[in-house]
């Protein structure tokens, strides 16, 4: 029996159809899960007070702050090199071999695996410059590893807008530099910051990085010093699940709710930042 | 004074785009510098092939083969699951559905491209290796195939959003033309469209694989952590990634054990650095 190509297509579509809902239920599932069983969890105490017992019982407050101070120092590092990075791959760069190379490794910091930015930062910047295990060698691992993600959507962001504004302010006998700090910046800005968040969430959530650069098992204080080490949620849960025996599960959905929660919440505030822009935009 | 200025603000942000490639070579030369130590001992030979991973015996063996076929069973395995779930997935979302759902669809790949690797790691343990236990009557769930199934949802965020962007990038004029032709837009789809997004497809795919052979925790937390040659995808492996995040915390610095994670890291680096590269290469070559 010969289908006709209308019932192929009918049928064709379903399965891709039924393809895209299979992507989609993963994202439902752990949603409900860590909802379900973290929400009872979360308290006012769980989020401000230190872990007692081993863990097993107190509050994630140092984890919270470790993670916070992190990506904090990270962005810090991260952001002015990788915009002034896409500016001179967008505003100055020619189109040469140099140009090319620049462009290859920026692709290739985006492919190293997240351990081997760790294996980097132990030994450049916890052995080499020794920084110890410390905030400082953890964020700044971290910022080289965000930098490709702000690089290209700030190049992106740079790239949209429109060579007319350029045109015109050096027309005006603005220079290059001030017609970029001017009048290109500002139009790109709000592209810049949303790829910037999207990177940061990224940075949130990652261990691998933060394992041999930053990570204390358990340290129930605040750290003292950016040369101090400090505790961080994701490691924190990767050690409440599978470091320590008999922990409560409602600690560890807990403490991978509130993970999720801050790193959902900062997506949800760049998608929100980029509709509203796009819903602005006259050119 | 004010030529000066800018000469001075041009050269530092010149100074910045080098910066990118100063991080590389540094990565390179930090994983180098501890990793080749490691064959003042070892002959790379027994390095590379040798069918024992034991540091901690006597003496100490630093085959890397079970550890490289452990990360490639589980690339394979997510490989085999995410090309053909992402490819379905661009082409409804670029072709097929109706604006509102390509928006949540959309919304929902973020999603699942945000959630970070170590919580899909804890779920998978708690969610997915029973199933994996029960469904194939193994004495553990955690496997090589239980580490795909996870990885293939960690890959398919990556695919579908280039793959989405090539074929959306197809001219309109093609689809158009076949359309006149008389073609359903589902012959349309996978005799024109497919084949001309090809080369993004391609570099989609790749940079799809280059994600699942660097992840991390997930694998580590999945796989089950058993450093010996695989034989099936559904006993305990132990991947290259895992190995080092897994047992630096353990090594003295300086040690042979401490290089030979360095020198896995080097491999590691080395194959993702191709990938890249011709991934890179397919999407360039897109464009001409």
């Amino acid at each position: 029996m010969k289908l006709k190509p209308q019932t192929k297509q009918k049928i064709a579509f379903a399965l891709l159809g039924l393809a895209a809902v299979v992507v989609i239920i993963p994202v439902a599932v752990i949603l409900i899960i860590l909802i379900k069983r973290g929400l009872p969890a979360i308290s006012w105490q769980f989020l401000t007070e230190m872990p007692r017992m081993g863990m097993r019982a107190g509050g994630i407050f140092p984890a919270i702050m470790g993670t916070l101070c992190l990506v904090a120092g990270a962005i810090g590092v991260a952001l002015p090199l990788g915009v002034l990075t896409a500016i001179y791959l967008v505003e100055y760069a020619k189109k040469n071999w140099w140009t090319r190379m620049i462009e290859i490794a920026v692709v290739n910091l985006a492919g190293v695996p997240s351990v081997v930015y760790g294996l980097f930062g132990l030994g450049l910047f916890v052995i080499f410059f020794h920084f110890g295990s410390s905030i400082v060698a953890g964020a700044l691992t971290l910022a080289i590893m965000e930098l490709p993600v702000i690089i290209t959507s700030s190049k992106e962001a740079l790239m949209s807008v429109p060579r007319s504004f350029r045109e015109a302010s050096l027309a005006l006998g603005v220079s290059k530099w001030e017609t970029i700090r001017c009048v290109v910046l500002p139009n790109a800005l709000p592209g810049i910051l949303t790829g910037s968040i999207l990177g940061v969430s990224r940075t949130a959530g990652e261990t691998a990085p933060i394992l041999f650069t930053v990570a204390a098992f358990y340290l129930p204080r605040l750290p003292q010093s950016i040369f101090d080490q400090c505790m961080a949620l994701p490691y924190h849960l990767y050690v409440l699940s599978t470091q320590v025996p008999n922990v409560k599960p409602a600690l560890q959905y807990g403490t991978a709710l509130v993970l999720v929660g801050m790193v959902f919440s900062l997506n949800l505030v760049a998608i929100i930042v980029r509709a509203h822009i796009r819903s602005k935009k006259q050119w | 004074m004010r030529k000066f200025r800018e000469a001075i603000i041009e050269k530092t942000i010149l100074l910045n785009g080098f910066a990118c490639i100063l991080f590389v070579v540094l990565i390179f030369v930090f994983l180098a510098k501890d990793g080749l130590t490691l064959f003042r001992t070892i002959a790379i030979q027994d390095f590379l092939f040798g069918q024992i991973w034991s540091p901690l015996a006597e003496p100490p063996q630093f085959g890397i083969l079970p550890l490289f076929l452990g990360s490639l069973f589980v690339t394979v395995g997510a490989t085999v699951i995410s090309v053909p779930l992402g490819m379905a997935c661009a082409i409804f979302i670029g072709e097929i559905a109706p604006r509102w759902m390509r928006e949540v669809l959309k919304a929902g790949v973020e999603l699942l491209a945000a959630i970070p690797s170590i919580v899909i790691g804890f779920i998978g343990m708690t969610m997915l290796g029973p199933v994996v236990k029960s469904l194939f009557h193994l004495p553990t769930g955690l496997t090589a195939v239980t580490g795909s199934i996870a990885l293939a949802f960690m890959a398919i965020p990556t695919m579908v959003s280039i793959m989405e962007d090539a074929i959306t990038s197809v001219p309109r004029t093609y689809k158009e033309g076949s359309l006149a032709l008389g073609a359903t837009h589902w012959q349309t789809i996978y005799r024109v469209i497919i084949p001309a997004a090809s080369s993004g497809i391609v570099a989609a795919i790749m940079l799809g694989i280059g994600r699942v052979i660097g992840e991390t925790m997930a694998v580590m937390m999945l796989t089950g952590n058993a450093s010996v040659m695989p034989k099936t995808i559904l006993a305990p492996v132990r991947t290259m990634t895992a190995t080092i995040a897994a047992e630096m915390g353990e090594t003295v610095r300086g040690s042979e054990h401490y290089f030979a994670l360095f020198a896995i890291g080097l491999v590691l680096f080395g194959i993702t650095f191709l990938i890249n590269f011709l991934a890179d290469m397919a999407r360039h070559r897109k464009k001409k």
